[in-house]
């Protein structure tokens, strides 16, 4: 076959498919969303935004991302950090640490609901240990602080790997004679990670964020296995416009509105973590 | 009978032209060495005989026929690469074999084979292990091996002995040149290392910036530079060069002194001369000496020549010093001529 | 240096270790001690698990599970799951290897523009997809079905089984290729004989990937399938209805093949990621 034909010959399938199932369906989101009956408008927005849930569902997804990423960045530096300076033990620990990564997020609710439901094990912990004679209604109404904490920690729990996984990737590219000559130039610990582990893991971290952040905007099945509708989040609405109400233009509307989050979060992300041109490893 | 014929090769990587207007014809036997600095084209011209790159214009005849638009494996050739390419996954006997499977040639004819090339790289003893098992130089036989298993009209080398430590590269820089000798294949061989080019060639392609400078035997590479990169490329250390102005009649001043020269031209020329052809001597060019080198079997001196830098290749056995003002005579029949217009020899 | 300066130094970097092996032990635990909670209730019999206060340690008793399993539509759920993430890891790798292939092999015009495509994917939030196509598999007829889900997840997967193949064809020297074909192997022939023996490890794992994806995917799945529910949609639907023994089965169900999977491709879990990167 023509060498010059060939590379394009190959790209075609993955071009045509995500054509089809990427491209085109946005298109088709776009249509529902601004589509009624009268041609183009904004009907769809105007109802979605304008139901008492929105406002609620739109501060908790972006009040639970505020909350989360940041935690889960400085835990997986920290994790990422001290696994890079592991010699023995380090692929036992990294497995053990990597583990959430296949875990789906539904399940993950599910695990922490079995610590946090009614005749879970933090009050069966804090019975045990003599602090309640009864069980404590965590997952309530009248609890809703600790019914976020359950979903933070659950999230936190679930989504760090994965950027542990990016993160030990990006150390792993970092030469060592950088370190080795910070340190003949005196630089402590601290300001070795400071002045060359973060820098130089920008272009990780700028992969890490974006990725996490955008996972964020789409935090589901956790809180529906967790919280119910006791915590309502965006992509939730957006699932029950689809299905409870039937009503396909106000999710698209909803999930125009997400994708718009992310658009606009992912560029602050790149723009704030940019590496200037040559600078490289 | 494998005659190979390079006929007006060009080659273009977008703007860029690796390769201007090759041509060239190498004998059947014969043991051609593409000689020149890294980025000069000699890899990119031995891809294009192999088949792994396409000439953007030109012909490729080997043996008789022309081979430009044929795949790699119809070209009658077998290569040695840089990083040896034997492949991980297979033993060594599977490496050597392989070309030879893919030929469906019979299985003893393949054993039969492979043993025959083994045993003349001397790894009959590895035959069993993985790449990851073996050392550089082992991985080199292994790849020359593979090559010579398949008994090809033409063997092509890119570089095969520059991962490979000193003393190694010496060892199998001869055990190369006396296996390739009874092979009878035609062979190209493309180095960066003049040593190398010199000891195994039979004719030296030196390439500089896409072209082929001067083709020729080693010994006429190394007298009768065809112009003055070749001069300056070749040679350790390389040729001297010293301005002459012309002083009629086949006389020329260089440095004050007067040389018998060219009669043909009358601009300003260059003279050119090796370091170890110059002679102490009563009558000659003054030379203030700045740098004494004692490197054993002779002594290197850089002395300044009215303003210019030469270096001489003097007897150890001389008292030299710093500052010194030495008189050296370059041997008459030693002596080049360069047109420093066109960079080529003058007659 | 003196014993008397040397003394605190040492004190302060063997309290440092300390610290250090408590932290990662630590790290460890919290991983692990949720799983195994989830171990401990799945394990119990449905009434041990409705009850309180609870063990800390299993009983090994089937019961949730049995329950689990005799649950109306649940074994089916658990089917077509795998199902899905089947033709997802066949489709992803099918689809995505080839341009991986021509991405780590070849220069040619546009290439930027592609890999830019591929990279936007991971910047969307892609289960949105399943709206616009759950109007569109109607038209199709592919609604409801798990051929039509199995669409979705590879899309969700592609953008990782092209970075993750282009990241391990790269790794494999193009010299090899080329002793190949001067061997005389055709393009073909080089890769099935050379690059594909010593790939199949790592496509395995880009494989394993691509079904977890599948697996763990929810959103797509309760838009997409009503009668032909995969287990997290099944179990997403019937959260609000169902006890919580059939709720920890299920989820035990969800996670153990990704330990099983994520154990199988842990060598290529950062070496994938280390490329993607860039």
């Amino acid at each position: 076959m023509n060498a010059r034909l060939l590379p394009y010959v190959l790209i075609l399938p993955v071009t045509v498919f995500l054509c089809i199932f990427f491209l085109y369906p946005f298109v088709l989101v776009a249509q529902q969303a601004f589509g009624s009956d009268t041609g183009w408008s904004l009907d769809n927005f105007r109802d979605v935004v304008s139901h008492w849930k929105f406002s609620i569902s739109l501060w908790n997804t972006l009040l639970l991302a505020a909350v989360v990423v940041p935690v889960q960045l400085a835990l997986s530096l920290l994790m990422a950090t001290m696994v890079s300076k592991m010699k023995r033990g380090r692929d036992l620990v990294l497995y053990v640490w990597t583990i959430p990564l296949g875990i789906s997020d539904l399940a993950a609710g599910i695990i922490w609901l079995a610590i946090f439901e009614q005749s879970g094990f933090l009050n069966s912990m804090m019975h045990g240990l003599g602090f309640i004679d009864a069980p404590m209604n965590f997952i309530s109404y009248q609890n809703m602080t600790m019914v976020f904490i359950a979903i933070a920690l659950a999230e936190i729990w679930r989504a760090t790997a994965i950027m542990l996984v990016i993160l030990v990737a990006g150390i792993g590219l970092i030469p060592k004679e950088y370190y080795e000559a910070a340190e003949v130039f005196g630089a402590s610990p601290w300001k070795r990670f400071l002045k060359i582990t973060l820098p130089l893991l920008r272009p990780s971290l700028q992969t890490a964020l974006v990725l996490r952040v955008i996972l964020a905007f789409e935090v589901f099945a956790v809180v529906a296995a967790l919280g119910g509708t006791l915590f309502p989040v965006l992509m939730g609405e957006t699932y029950s416009y689809q299905f409870d109400l039937s009503n396909s233009g106000a999710a698209a509307a909803i999930a125009l509105i997400i994708l718009a989050i992310s658009i606009a979060s992912t560029l602050v992300i790149l723009r704030a973590l940019r590496v200037p041109k040559g600078a490289t490893i | 009978m494998a005659e190979i014929q390079i006929k007006n090769v060009a080659k273009t990587f977008g703007a860029y032209q690796a390769l201007h207007d090759i041509n060239l014809t190498i004998a059947d036997q014969e043991f051609m060495v593409l000689l020149g600095a890294s980025g000069c084209g000699k890899t990119t011209l031995l891809r294009i005989i192999a088949g792994l790159e396409t000439a953007t214009t030109g012909e490729v005849w080997i043996g008789g026929r022309r081979v430009d638009h044929l795949a790699p494996k119809d070209r009658g050739i077998a290569m040695v690469f840089q990083n040896y390419a034997v492949f991980p996954h297979l033993t060594v006997f599977e490496n050597i074999g392989f070309g030879l499977r893919m030929a469906k040639m019979p299985n003893a004819e393949v054993t039969r084979r492979v043993e025959r090339v083994a045993s003349l790289m001397h790894i009959e003893q590895l035959l069993k292990r993985y790449s990851g098992e073996l050392s550089g130089g082992q991985r080199q036989r292994v790849a020359v091996a593979r090559a010579l298993a398949m008994e090809p009209d033409v063997i092509l080398m890119d570089e095969p002995l520059s991962n490979l430590d000193a003393l190694l590269r010496l060892e199998m820089r001869a055990e190369l040149k006396g296996v390739l000798a009874e092979s009878k294949t035609t062979a190209i061989y493309v180095t960066h290392d003049q040593v190398e080019a010199m000891s195994l060639a039979d004719r030296i392609s030196v390439m500089h910036q896409g072209k082929i400078v001067q083709a020729a035997s080693p010994i006429e590479v190394y007298r009768n530079p065809a112009a003055h990169f070749v001069a300056s490329f070749i040679g350790n250390p390389p040729m001297n060069f010293l301005r002459a102005e012309p002083a009629g009649s086949g006389k020329w001043k260089v440095a004050g002194e007067t040389v018998d020269g060219p009669v043909s031209a009358a601009t300003p020329l260059q003279l050119a001369i090796r370091p170890e052809d110059m002679r102490l001597a009563d009558d000659g060019l003054k030379a203030r000496v700045k740098l004494v080198e004692p490197l054993g079997a002779h002594l290197l001196v850089t002395c300044d020549v009215d303003g210019t830098m030469i270096r001489a290749v003097l007897d150890s056995d001389l008292t030299v010093k710093v500052g010194d003002v030495l008189t050296l005579a370059p041997q008459p029949d030693r002596v080049r001529w360069f047109d420093p217009q066109s960079t080529l020899a003058v007659a | 240096m003196t014993a008397a300066t040397d003394a605190p130094q040492i004190d302060a970097r063997r309290s440092g270790r300390w610290l250090y092996i408590a932290s990662v032990v630590l790290l460890c635990a919290w991983v692990l001690v949720p799983l195994y909670f989830l171990f401990i209730n799945t394990l119990s019999s449905p009434e041990t698990v409705n009850s309180f206060p609870k063990g800390f340690v299993p009983e090994f008793d089937f019961g949730s599970l049995r329950f689990f399993a005799g649950f109306q539509g649940m074994i089916d759920a658990l089917y077509n799951s795998v199902l899905v993430a089947v033709l997802t890891m066949i489709m992803s790798i099918l689809i995505g290897a080839p341009a991986g292939y021509a991405l780590s092999r070849f220069d040619f015009r546009g290439k930027e523009l592609f890999r830019m495509l591929i990279l936007l994917t991971r910047a969307f939030p892609l289960p949105l997809l399943a709206l616009p196509l759950a109007v569109l598999f109607i038209r199709v007829g592919l609604d409801d079905t798990v051929f039509g889900l199995a669409l979705v997840h590879t899309t969700l997967a592609i953008p990782f089984a092209v970075l993750i193949t282009f990241s391990l064809f790269s790794g494999i020297p193009i010299e090899l290729e080329e002793a190949a074909w001067t061997l005389g192997c055709t393009r073909l022939g080089a890769f099935t004989k050379v690059v594909l023996p010593l790939i199949l490890p790592g496509i395995t794992a880009s494989a394993i990937f691509a079904f977890v994806i599948s697996w763990n995917e929810v959103f797509a799945a309760a838009v997409l399938t009503i009668e032909n529910r995969t287990l997290p949609a099944f179990l997403l639907q019937s959260l609000a209805e169902s006890p919580l023994h059939l709720k920890f089965a299920g989820g035990f169900i969800l996670v153990v093949p990704a330990l099983i999977f994520i154990f199988a491709v842990r060598k290529y879990l950062f070496a994938m990621w280390g490329i993607a990167n860039r």
